[in-house]
């Protein structure tokens, strides 16, 4: 394969060192779990956190004479998977083995695709930043394929002193395998690379992108150049489980490899893994077999193949990406890129949000989900899913602000008491006398009392007009807040001779 | 093509089997005549033939996405030299 640098360097990413600038170059390998009820070639479940061996059937311990059939619905995921990285969809791909020996790997080979995967080249584009004038910067970075395999079990080595346990439950549910191309250049781009992924997985419903329970690892490939320079010789790290460790990593690794080039040594191509404990990476030993998979087509399967229709059906009810999404808010709703990116970063608040502002003011539903609604659930540590108010009840508290039965200042606290205590906000407002006064008449009259209370901040005023809104605060107060603030403002300069 | 006594061992190693230095002598001259007959049939040109995946032409059988297995921790370990609590239990394998 040759490789095609995408990228100008950008001196912003370098990284200084004892002899000048270097260039980190990452790709990664991301294993994401395919959303599906039972495993990739056999009927057993894929549910997670099932007994030891409960989730296991006689293909997936590779008992002689059993033979793989496919799950075609893992077909399709990977094909939705494909469609959405607006990648090219391979109609005719290939199942080979990849042999290697391991107690979690009860048949010896891990079924995979290996010359001819599902699907080819394609690209997510990433948004790095805000830098330091809150601009972001969109990134196309490639994919250079996806293809289906097998998960293997899983080993614990630290339940009994001389034995390892191995549980196949994971063994044999179909994994995807998303290889980037070697287009980011820097810690936050593969964060960023990998958020994005996840994002698009989450709303295409292919993989749910939850790390801690494994449904998500990432290899990750780190080289450093001098800038535009040759690739250097890369490491992979294994298995990395979080985005906050992929940074991590990759920061540490680079370091690593300019260390050993600054002082005259040469990188050794290896494969090594992150010890979140340390920060550090460190060579994985044994490593000298760890290349040599003999691959070969397996006998056990037919190439599989689909046709146009097949895709085309697919690609009808695929849903609205997170781009285009992001489009649509900015376009037709009017949302600021800030917002809109705010939003559909993840699919459960896009979704709330959506449900909020249907039939409403988008732009001042998407100010309450933001500042409001996420900055509670962030300053209570819950996620969207655990929110106490339901979009409907949100939309209720901005349809009383735009209908000025109250104030914005009366919908904080309205939020609160919804926040807290829950029920119909317009209901709360009419039992707890909450509505703005919007009656002229009694606005005046507790303008009038202010003015006359209070000569000397009247002669005051008339010097200085930007005193009129002590009045308006004064006004607001003793109306306990409900005055509607743009009728006081505007009678209290009318009798103060004020001019707007 | 042909292998040496180094590439046997190898080979052996990968696919963990005990290979005597007499077999694996052995073996060389076995798998070179093999390999010399593979040679033979290289002397076919196939350029623009596509592998042949089946005798008779024939879509891949797919299934429902259905659970159907599982749940039978007993039997999948009952062959197993050592198990404990539904696990298999193996010499300590850690990197």
């Amino acid at each position: 394969m040759t490789i095609v640098d995408t990228r100008t360097p950008d001196p912003k990413r370098f990284i200084p060192g004892a002899t000048g600038d270097w260039e980190v170059v990452i790709g990664m390998e991301v294993h994401a779990q395919v959303t599906s009820k039972s495993k990739l070639f056999s009927g057993a479940s894929t549910e997670f956190g099932k007994a030891p061996n409960a989730n296991v059937s006689l293909v997936d311990a590779a008992m002689p004479g059993m033979l793989p059939v496919i799950n075609e619905e893992c077909v399709k995921q990977a094909v939705r998977t494909g469609l959405g990285l607006k990648a090219q969809i391979n109609k005719r791909s290939i199942f080979d083995r990849k042999n290697y020996f391991y107690p979690d790997l009860p048949q010896g080979y891990q079924i995979s695709q290996f010359k001819d995967p599902i699907v080819g080249e394609g690209k997510i584009v990433i948004s790095v930043g805000p830098d330091r004038k809150g601009e972001f910067e969109d990134i196309e970075i490639g994919i250079e394929r996806l293809h289906l395999e097998q998960d293997a079990g899983k080993s614990m080595h630290d339940q009994h002193p001389t034995m390892s346990y191995v549980d196949l439950n994971r063994s044999g549910v179909a994994l995807m395998e998303i290889v980037s191309k070697p287009d980011l250049r820097s810690s936050d781009e593969a964060k960023a690379y990998l958020t994005k992924l996840r994002t698009i997985l989450r709303y295409l419903g292919t993989c749910d992108g939850n790390m801690d329970e494994g449904s998500m690892r990432a290899d990750v490939n780190v080289s450093v150049r001098k800038p535009g320079g040759d690739f250097g010789t890369r490491c992979e790290i294994k298995n990395v489980n979080s985005i906050r460790f992929v940074g991590q990593s990759i920061e540490y690794e680079a370091r690593r490899q300019i260390a050993i080039l600054e002082e005259g040594g040469s990188i050794d191509q290896e494969t090594r893994l992150f010890d979140p404990g340390k920060g550090e990476t460190r060579s994985m030993r044994s490593k000298e077999d760890a290349h040599d998979y003999r691959y070969f087509p397996d006998p056990d399967l037919l190439p599989l193949e689909f046709d146009d229709a097949f895709i085309e059906e697919l690609a009808a009810h695929l849903p609205e990406l997170p781009d285009d999404k992001k489009a649509r808010l900015i376009e037709t709703v009017g949302l600021s890129v800030y917002d809109a990116s705010i939003l559909v970063s993840d699919k459960a608040i896009a979704d709330y949000f959506e449900r909020a502002a249907k039939g409403r003011d988008g732009k001042l539903v998407a100010n309450w989900v933001i500042n409001d609604l996420l900055g509670a659930l962030n300053k209570a540590g819950q996620s969207i899913e655990e929110t106490p108010v339901s979009p409907d009840q949100l939309g209720g508290i901005v349809d009383l602000i735009k209908a000025e039965v109250i104030s914005g200042k009366i919908a904080k606290d309205l939020f609160e008491i919804v926040w807290n205590e829950g029920g119909d906000p317009a209901a709360i407002v009419e039992e707890r006398g909450m509505k703005q006064v919007t009656d002229t008449g009694a606005i005046e009259k507790a303008v009038d009392e202010i003015i006359a209370a209070n000569p000397d901040q009247v002669e005051k005023a008339k010097a200085k007009p930007s005193l009129a809104g002590w009045f308006v605060g004064q006004v607001m107060k003793a109306t306990g807040g409900k005055a509607n603030p743009q009728a006081v403002n505007a009678l209290v300069k009318a009798k103060l001779g004020l001019e707007d | 093509m042909s292998v040496d006594i180094a590439t046997v061992k190898r080979v052996a190693r990968l696919s963990r089997l005990a290979v005597s230095d007499e077999d694996a002598q052995r073996m060389v001259g076995e798998l070179n005549v093999i390999l010399g007959f593979v040679e033979q049939l290289d002397e076919v040109d196939v350029s623009g033939v596509e592998p042949m995946t089946s005798v008779i032409a024939m879509d891949m059988k797919k299934r429902a996405d259905v659970v159907t297995d599982g749940d039978k921790a007993a039997d999948i370990v009952a062959n197993a030299p050592a198990s404990e609590e539904g696990f298999f239990l193996v010499p300590k394998v850690v990197e």
